[in-house]
């Protein structure tokens, strides 16, 4: 078997009726890369990750995941399914999508046991990802009463439980606290350490430095503008520029005191 | 309560109640009767009380199974007030214009019961054909009733199973029993869409609660809530779109597994042999024809 985990080429995607989607896109990503999508709202990183995810198809081109065509048709095959399913879990951008059972408990548990392992299999791994993330005492607590943060823990954890090969993270970082969100950053690179194809959607620039191999730039007329290394990208201001991903005011103060905190957080000093 | 705020008081106060009772399973989690019994046991029994609800003619028939009901809602410690609010509250809204034009004679003619008024003679008006009097007749009336009773009687079975029985146990009991995977996903999306909808309805009422300084009229408040719906309708469709998506990401077919096994104890053998006997009983006294 290749180290291709996947094959994107010539892909381009539209929403039914709509203009907004991607177009042209080609890529390949090795096993136990880590790879940064970065864009401004809007232009197409969700799609990308649900295209990856086999929840839609390409319109044009194709999408190869482990050596094999990504199809509709495959995925209908029950034990195909399984097998990709098994092997990359999704970070959905909006956790409230994500969770839907009635405890935290059952949500963690629930991937591992349509996976059909056995019970007390499930029982050890659903407990063993509440552990990790520290999330034990949220074990019978219902998921939409909980708190931005902890919805995403709880998400992460249900991910954990699963331990796909693969993982899709749809804007990990976004609206949490700096504490939670350097807590996540870190949780992360122990993924990236223990040999995880990480595939990443933000629009963070220094949380990009910080887990990123590879970087690719999503413009807004939802086509791939650069690729390469992200120290190496994310210094190219123009290309920043043009991208939406960088404001040319963002450091004109026009506060008069010189001493200031930094808002910009760097999460590599953290 | 200011009567200015009446819309969003009262929307705010529903979206909590469902909330409470559904998403919350705080009814499905006290120890009472209905929540102790297996749900496929629970299913069944209440799919067959349905049944004979929907095709009895006798009025005493729908009221003793409406009996029931409460009945059962006291043994599982749900709230009367509560559950008949439930029912009786939103009930009349629907169905009640449905029921009243069939209570006159120029629907259903019959035994006058109320005499409301007396045309010189018979007449027509389109397609309708007006006797000389207009009446309240009693076989409008009995027809109404059985209408509105067969109606209430079926919402309260239904609330009565889904407030007693968690929502995972519900669709892993419809899995045990072979439902059609179709429908188990189905059902499981509008609980998950019904969700969405709420969150999505309250964090519009926060939004505008937190925007707003000072009173705001009733009308002003009837011309924002019309302009929100159309709102409201598309980004819940799109969240609960994301959540098709994520139950598939996540490896759902549709055959629902989860953690807990069912266990069918001498409880469920004797609500079984309850309900068979019962309906039996209407059966052979004749109660369904
Ligand atoms: N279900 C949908 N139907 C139609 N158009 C959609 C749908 N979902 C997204 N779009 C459009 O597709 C484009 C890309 O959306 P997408 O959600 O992938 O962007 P994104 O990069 O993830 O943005 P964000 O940073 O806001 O999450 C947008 O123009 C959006 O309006
Ligand atoms: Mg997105």
């Amino acid at each position: 078997m290749s180290d291709t985990i996947f094959k994107v080429s010539g892909m381009s995607y539209s929403y039914p009726g709509g203009l907004s989607g991607l177009y042209d896109m080609d890529f390949r990503i090795g096993r136990g890369e880590n790879i940064v999508f970065l864009g401004v709202n809007g232009s197409g990183k969700s799609t990308l990750l649900k295209l990856l995810d086999g929840l839609y198809f390409p319109k044009q081109g194709t999408i190869e995941a482990f050596g094999e065509p990504l199809t509709e048709k495959r995925l209908q095959d029950e034990s195909f399914a399984f097998a990709f399913r098994r092997r990359v879990g999704f970070l959905f951008q909006d956790p409230d999508s994500q969770l839907f059972l009635p405890t935290v408990w059952q949500e963690v548990a629930f991937s591992p046991l349509q996976m059909g392992l056995a019970r007390e299999e499930v029982e050890e791994r659903a407990a063993s990802a509440l552990a990790v993330l520290g999330i034990e005492k949220l074990k019978d607590r219902v998921p939409y009463q909980l708190s931005e943060g902890e919805k995403k823990k709880v998400a992460l954890a249900s991910l954990l439980a699963l331990d796909p090969e693969v993982w899709l993270l749809d804007e990990p970082t976004a609206n949490l606290d700096p504490r939670t969100q350097d807590w996540v950053i870190e949780f992360i690179l122990s993924l990236k350490e223990k040999g995880k194809t990480l595939i990443v959607a933000i629009h963070e620039l220094e949380v990009a430095k910080v887990i990123a191999d590879q970087a690719y730039i999503l413009g807004e007329d939802h086509r791939l503008a650069a690729a390469g290394k992200p120290q190496e990208i994310l210094q190219d201001e123009e290309l920043l520029l043009r991208a939406n991903l960088m404001h040319r005011r963002r450091h004109l103060h026009t506060d008069p005191v010189r001493t200031h905190r930094h808002p910009h957080r760097d999460p590599g000093h953290a | 309560m200011s009567r200015k705020n009446f819309v969003s008081k009262t929307l705010a106060g529903l979206t909590e109640a469902i909330k409470q009772a559904v998403f919350a399973e705080r009814y499905a989690r006290l120890p009472g009767l209905l929540q102790g019994l297996d749900p496929r046991g629970k299913i069944i029994t209440f799919l067959a009380l349905l049944i004979a609800t929907a095709i009895t003619r006798h009025l005493a028939v729908m009221a003793l199974i409406y009996l029931l009901t409460v009945i059962l809602a006291a043994a599982s410690r749900i709230p009367m007030l509560f559950f008949m609010k439930r029912v009786w509250l939103f009930i009349p809204l629907f169905t009640g214009a449905i029921a009243l034009p069939a209570i006159f004679n120029v629907v259903t003619p019959g035994q006058p019961l109320i005499t409301l008024i007396t045309f010189s003679a018979p007449f027509s008006w389109g397609p309708l054909h007006f006797p000389a009097t207009i009446a309240i007749t009693q076989q409008g009336v009995h027809g109404a009733a059985i209408f509105i009773l067969r109606v209430a009687t079926s919402v309260s079975l239904s609330v009565l199973l889904v407030l007693t029985t968690q929502w995972s146990r519900l669709l892993q009991a419809l899995t045990a029993l072979r439902f059609p995977k179709v429908a188990i996903l189905i059902f499981g999306m509008t609980y998950r869409y019904i969700f969405l909808f709420i969150k999505v309805a309250e964090e519009m009422f926060l939004a505008r609660t937190s925007r707003t300084v000072g009173p705001t009229d009733t009308r002003e408040q009837q011309n924002w809530l019309s302009s929100r719906l159309g709102f409201l309708l598309t980004r819940s469709y799109n969240l609960s779109n994301d959540v098709y998506l994520a139950m598939l990401s996540r490896g759902w077919t549709g055959n629902a597994r989860f953690l807990d096994d069912f266990r069918f104890t001498w409880q469920d053998t004797v609500w079984v042999v309850f309900t068979i006997t019962f309906l039996g009983t209407i059966f052979f006294l004749g109660g369904m024809q």
